[in-house]
C-alpha cells in the first residue's frame, strides 16, 4: 500500500524553484522549502486526496514565506520603482541578455509579481488555480502579471517592437531560424 | 489550457522565464530534504495513534 505522502518528495524540485522566486537567495529559499515540508507533513490531513499536491503545497510554500516577511517586506518595498530603477538592466547592442540579466531584473519585481509571474508563466498553473493559491481575484492575478510583465520589459529596457532572448545557444538558433512560432 | 500572450514580447518574457525556472527545477536536491522526510516518517512511526504504517 501506497502513502500518498510518498507524492511530497516528487515535488521538491518545483518546490525549490518557487521557493528561489520568492526568496532570491538559495540558502533562504532551502530553508522556505523545509519549514514549508515539515508544515505540509504535519497538516497532511488537510491535503484532499484526488487535488493537485503541488499547488497544495505551493499554497503552504508562500504562505511561509509572507509569514516569514511580510514585516520586513514593507519595510524594503519599492512601489515607485526608484531603487530598481537604479538597478535596471540594459540588453546589449544585439539586444540578448544573459540568463542573470533577466534574473537580476526579475529579482527587482515586487514578491506579488514574482509569484503570479512564476505560477502563471513559468509553472503553468491557470489564472484560476493562481488565484486560489494566492488567495486573490482572478482579475487580481491577471493584472499581476501583467505589470509585472511591463516592469520585467521596461527594467531591462526593451519596448514591445524589440526582440529580446537571453543567451542560450540552442535557442538562439531556434528563434534566428525561425523568427515567429 | 489556451493562455495565449497577448503578445510576442509577453511570449519571450515566459519563455525566457520557464527556462530560468526549468533551469532551478532541475537542480538535483540537497539531501536534507530526503533526510527531513525521513525523519518526519520516523518520528510518526513512534507515536501510537499513527494509522497508516504496515
Amino acid at each position: 500500500m501506497s502513502d500518498p505522502r510518498d507524492e511530497l518528495v516528487t515535488h521538491l524540485p518545483a518546490m525549490r524553484a518557487f521557493a528561489l522566486s520568492l526568496a532570491r537567495n538559495g540558502a533562504a529559499a532551502d530553508d522556505l522549502v523545509q519549514d514549508a515540508l515539515v508544515k505540509a507533513w504535519s497538516n497532511f490531513d488537510s491535503f484532499q486526496p484526488g487535488t493537485n499536491m503541488r499547488a497544495w503545497l505551493f499554497t503552504i510554500l508562500r504562505n511561509t514565506y509572507y509569514s516569514l516577511h511580510r514585516k520586513r517586506r514593507r519595510e524594503v518595498e519599492d512601489p515607485d520603482g526608484v531603487m530598481a530603477g537604479q538597478l535596471s538592466v540594459k540588453p546589449s547592442h544585439d539586444g540578448n541578455l544573459a540568463m542573470r540579466d533577466f534574473q537580476t531584473a526579475f529579482a527587482q519585481l515586487t514578491d506579488e509579481q514574482r509569484e503570479a509571474l512564476t505560477l502563471v508563466g513559468a509553472e503553468g498553473f491557470s489564472y484560476e488555480e493562481a488565484a486560489e493559491m494566492c488567495e486573490c481575484a482572478v482579475g487580481t492575478i491577471k493584472s499581476r502579471t501583467n505589470r509585472a510583465r511591463k516592469r520585467l520589459a521596461e527594467l531591462m529596457g526593451i519596448d514591445e517592437n524589440e526582440t529580446f532572448e537571453v543567451t542560450d545557444g540552442k535557442t538562439m538558433a531556434v528563434l534566428s531560424g525561425k523568427p515567429a512560432a | 489550457m489556451s493562455k495565449k500572450p497577448k503578445n510576442r514580447l509577453d511570449e519571450q518574457i515566459d519563455e525566457n522565464l520557464r527556462r530560468v525556472y526549468q533551469t532551478a527545477a532541475s537542480e538535483p536536491v540537497p539531501d536534507r530534504f530526503t533526510q527531513l522526510l525521513d525523519q518526519l516518517r520516523k518520528a510518526e512511526g513512534d507515536k501510537p495513534n499513527s494509522e497508516a504504517d504496515a
